[in-house]
């Protein structure tokens, strides 16, 4: 099956984006698709590459990277909800790319499901 | 990387459940500037208003006391492009504006208080909604 997904929370107050990332890990392994990755609201923060959580804590700026790199998993920061907190290409962390409201919709459109995480 | 999605002729229903106060969070504001973009891709929307969200829509509102800027005339650009939708042949695409009663009246909230035209369903008939749904996306 072919999964879209929409992170609607930060990083770091809340578990949606943990969930997001362990999801589309879970779904890849079993052998599904994971084409595209929507962050969206405060979700924007997981693209923040000057994020620096504590060593013994997990980065999931670089597993959302790595997973992307990995697995050709399309990570799109949606630019209005990217601008009002700050997220432009200049600390943009590698995997992710800047773009408009329009790809969710069109990830919605060309899926089996689009899953959000948040609240 | 830019993904392309085969989207070519691919008509779906989305729904937009909108469940939060209008001002507090920002979730009202960026539902329904994805409820916008909607219309770019002509697709099927219903726009859903349920618990505190059914504020959103609530006419006379005024925000300059907390410093936010009001977004309540934007609503009636959905109003606008529903109207358009229903009118023009042309256009394949059925919007349709949804209250849940259940949520109106225990504000205190009838139909009349609202700033755009709205259908008033049940719970059970909601349900119904969004079990012929496509894609929900909430908020």
């Amino acid at each position: 099956m072919k999964f879209a997904l929409l992170v609607n929370e930060g990083p770091f107050t809340h578990q949606a984006s943990d969930s997001a990332y362990l999801f589309a890990k879970a779904a890849i392994e079993k052998g599904h698709e994971v084409p595209r990755v929507f962050f969206y609201y405060d979700g924007v923060n997981n693209a923040n590459k000057l994020s620096e959580p504590q060593a013994d804590d997990r980065n999931l700026v670089k597993l959302w990277g790595a997973l992307a790199k990995d697995h050709e998993v399309d990570l799109v920061v949606c630019v209005a909800a990217g601008m009002r907190r700050g997220i432009k290409d200049d600390i943009l962390a590698e995997g992710f790319r800047i773009s408009g409201l329009g790809q969710l919709i069109e990830a919605g459109l060309g899926t089996d499901r689009l899953v959000m995480f948040g609240d | 990387m830019a993904f392309e999605f085969d989207t070519e002729g691919v008509k779906k229903t989305f729904t937009f459940l909108n469940r939060k106060a209008p001002y507090g969070t920002i979730y009202a504001l960026e539902v329904l500037e994805t409820v916008l973009i909607t219309a770019a891709f002509e697709q099927h929307a219903n726009i859903v208003f349920i618990d505190d969200g059914v504020y959103q829509i609530k006419k006379g509102q005024d925000t300059k006391a907390v410093n936010m800027k009001n977004f309540l005339p934007t609503y009636g650009i959905i109003e606008m492009e529903k109207d358009d939708a229903d009118e023009d042949e042309d256009i394949d695409m059925v919007w349709r504006i949804i209250v849940e009663k259940e949520s109106m009246e225990a504000r205190g909230l009838t139909e009349d208080d609202f700033k755009v035209g709205v259908e008033v369903l049940s719970s059970a008939e909601l349900a119904e909604v969004l079990d012929q749904s496509d894609v929900v996306i909430g908020g």
